[in-house]
């Protein structure tokens, strides 16, 4: 275990030698550091795994690095922490993150920033793995900024184009939101329990807690809502979509794979918190069902290809909140690893694709692409059929147990497991519309593939892996709790892998047969327009807090508190000016004014005395 | 002298005092000023000369003394600056020598 430290210092090595040999050193050797360094890790992680495994599953290690500040009693150190749950996110990270980064070093390899993109890239991972490495909030929370800020950085990559700008300060400020709510969590996590060392909170919550008293639901509810800013969960989540700005290995790495996907984690790393405020864990759950109703329906209107995996990445979090908060932590942290697999894979094909489109991201302008990109056909495929869960894929696997455990849940269950299968059914709509119009129909545009070992195998081993991943075992079962026991109806089961099959039937009648035209795009214009845009999210925040701002602003332009000194300047100025009237160089005026005031002196003078 | 005359004597001197003044002040010309200014200190001098007499004290006269030396030293002074502003603006003209203003 003692090499565990090198997990998250092999990439900032890397990012430290792009960082510093910028401009100097050339792209084959930036691709050597940038993809060598996180391949490095992840090869350090089978190591550290398999010293974890023959050492028994069932523990958990802690490793003192050195101590970073003391303040009264809070002492926080660099310290790593190495159980179950953060060895299946080191898994997710340097696994699929490494295929990323192969991908992105043939994908990236005509910009003219190649050794820039890269240092960022390191910087990500090497900031995430500090983050699910961290055996403290603080040093938690370090991750969680740090991945805030390369996700601005990444996102805005091609700064040139002030859009792109634009959607990485949104990104930036929206989840600046949440992260507000997680730091104050964790000062009043650290006035409760007077610690924030990690397993220290996990044994301490359930002594020092009653379970739904007001403190405990205070501080979850905060945690929730730093959680919600970084996943991009309703109310929080309009930044994903406009962050599809940045690269696509870039989408596919963190707004798929990766960081969003840390505020599940953060939910799962604290779950003896959650536990003791069941209210705020059904408003987990709320949150995830919300956030994948709206944006699969939103997913459905989208043209841009990048935009319709955006809003499906938000609804499957939505699946992984959902499954938190009914109670299912390890089936939330199977389904965040086969998503993070289908999904990565889903945006590098789509990214394949934009290439050989010469960046053409409309989906209208594409068609019957089936024949000409035969490979990322065939990976489209496996991932969308990941993603609505068809049996036997990996997806089947995860979205399965956490629809049987919603149906567990006692009161609401039956309920939420309904809201979950309707989303599985838009889910299947909306994925399988998108492989239809791209890969079926008339074909509308001559592609250029990309070839190349950049290219195919990182493909074929994600898609391979998304296949197979429904057998893996997660060793999250130590540290996270059981889903709720029992067996739901068959007729449940039955009804769960028939939604998805329903909805693909119908997503080809509509758009490979042409038939059933008015379910194609909604009718009613505004309604399209509605949909198209978000449910309006985007507008209602621009009228509730950027317009009311901005008109504040205009009106105290000249700022209201400014007016006090400068009616001191201006006061001054006046009596400068009428002053200088007296200096007009006239000698006998001077003698006139002199005697005038010597006589006014001498009359008080004399009256005084 | 009597100490009578004094009254006399000192509304003269007051006399004298504002037509230096008025001089002063409505004369264009410099040298003029001047000479008025000279009025100016011999009315000065002579309230002095006509207080000490009045009141049988010398310290009167040795007071008219310092405004004579006075006087000179002011005449010598300000007849060498009026002769160097007339080479310099041909015009001893004060409303001309104005450019100090503020």
């Amino acid at each position: 275990m003692q090499q565990l430290w090198l997990i998250p210092c092999l990439p900032l090595v890397g990012f430290l030698l792009l960082v510093l040999g910028h401009g100097r050193c050339s792209r084959s050797v930036a691709r050597l550091v940038g993809v060598g360094s996180v391949a490095m890790a992840g090869l350090v992680t089978l190591w550290v795994a398999l010293d974890f495994y023959s050492a028994g599953a069932a523990q958990s290690y802690q490793v003192q690095l050195w101590p970073w500040f003391n303040a009264g009693t809070l002492e926080v150190s660099f310290g790593l922490y190495l159980d179950g749950l953060s060895l299946s996110m080191l898994f997710v990270i340097t696994g699929v993150g490494s295929l990323i980064h192969w991908y992105a070093s043939g994908y990236m390899w005509q910009d003219p920033d190649y050794q820039r993109f890269f240092a960022y890239m390191n910087l990500f991972v090497a900031a995430m793995l500090t983050l699910v490495l961290a055996d403290n909030l603080v040093l938690l929370f370090l991750g969680w900024e740090g991945v805030g800020l390369c996700s601005f950085l990444l996102i805005g990559f091609w700064h040139q184009d002030p859009a792109n700008g634009y959607a990485a300060r949104k990104a930036f400020v929206v989840t600046r939101v949440g992260d507000t709510a997680f730091a104050i969590g964790l000062f009043l996590l650290f006035r409760e329990l007077g610690t924030l060392d990690l397993p220290t909170i996990m044994a301490l919550a359930p002594e020092q807690f009653v379970m739904g008293a007001n403190r405990p639901t205070l501080i979850a509810a905060l945690l929730l809502a730093g959680a919600v800013g970084k996943s991009a969960q309703l109310p929080l989540h309009t930044w994903l979509p406009d962050a599809m700005a940045g690269p696509t290995p870039v989408s596919a790495l963190i707004h798929a794979a990766t960081m969003v996907t840390a505020g599940v984690y953060l939910i799962a790393r604290t779950h003896e918190v959650f536990l003791q405020a069941p209210d705020v864990l059904l408003v987990v759950a709320l949150i995830g069902l919300f956030t994948l109703l709206i944006s699969g329906f939103t997913a459905l209107n989208q043209t841009d290809i990048k935009r319709v995996l955006a809003y499906s990445t938000m609804s499957q979090i939505g699946y992984m909140f959902f499954a938190l908060g009914v109670g299912a932590w390890n089936e939330s942290v199977f389904h965040l690893m086969t998503h993070a697999l289908f999904k990565a894979l889903l945006f590098m094909t789509a990214g394949s694709i934009i290439l050989a489109m010469h960046h053409e991201q409309d989906i209208r302008s594409m068609g019957g692409l089936r024949r000409q990109l035969p490979v990322p056909f065939w990976c489209f495929v496996i991932g969308s059929a990941c993603l609505v869960a068809l049996p036997p894929t990996s997806g089947f696997f995860s979205k399965e147990a956490i629809l049987i455990a919603s149906w567990q849940l006692p009161g609401y269950g039956p309920w939420l497991w309904l809201g979950g299968v309707l989303g599985a059914f838009i889910t299947a709509m909306y994925s399988f519309r998108l492989l239809f119009m791209v890969f079926f129909g008339p074909q509308k545009a001559h592609p250029h593939e990309p070839k190349g070992w950049q290219f195919h195998p990182p493909l074929m081993i994600l898609g391979a892996l998304s296949l197979v991943a429904g057998w893996f075992v997660l060793p999250t079962a130590t540290v996270l709790p059981a889903s709720p026991a029992g067996h739901p109806p068959t007729w449940t089961i039955v009804v769960a892998i028939a939604m998805p099959l329903l909805g693909i039937g119908i997503a080809y009648k509509v758009y490979v047969r042409h038939q059933w035209q008015g379910l194609r795009f909604v009718q009613w214009q505004k309604l399209r327009q509605f949909l198209f845009q978000g449910w309006g999210f985007d507008g209602m925040y621009k009228r509730l807090l950027l317009t009311p701002f901005t008109t504040l602003a205009q009106v105290n332009r000249n700022d209201m508190i400014d007016g006090l000194p400068k009616l001191l300047i201006q006061l001054s100025r006046f009596l400068h000016g009428l002053f200088s009237q007296l200096q007009n160089g006239q000698l006998r005026f001077y003698i006139a004014t002199l005697a005038s005031a010597a006589i006014i002196v001498l009359a008080l003078a004399l009256k005084v005395l | 002298m009597d100490s009578q005359y004094i009254d006399h004597a000192m509304v003269l001197a007051g006399i004298l005092f504002c037509l230096g003044l008025v001089g002063v002040m409505v004369r264009r010309n410099l040298l003029f000023m001047m000479i008025s200014i000279e009025v100016m200190l011999n009315a000065a001098g002579l309230a002095f000369i006509a207080a000490g007499s009045a009141w049988g004290q010398p310290e009167g006269q040795i007071m008219f003394l310092a405004v004579i030396t006075l006087g000179a030293a002011e005449v010598a002074v300000g007849l060498g600056l009026t002769l160097l502003l007339f080479r310099h603006h041909n015009s001893v003209n004060v409303d001309q020598l104005n450019q100090l203003r503020g």
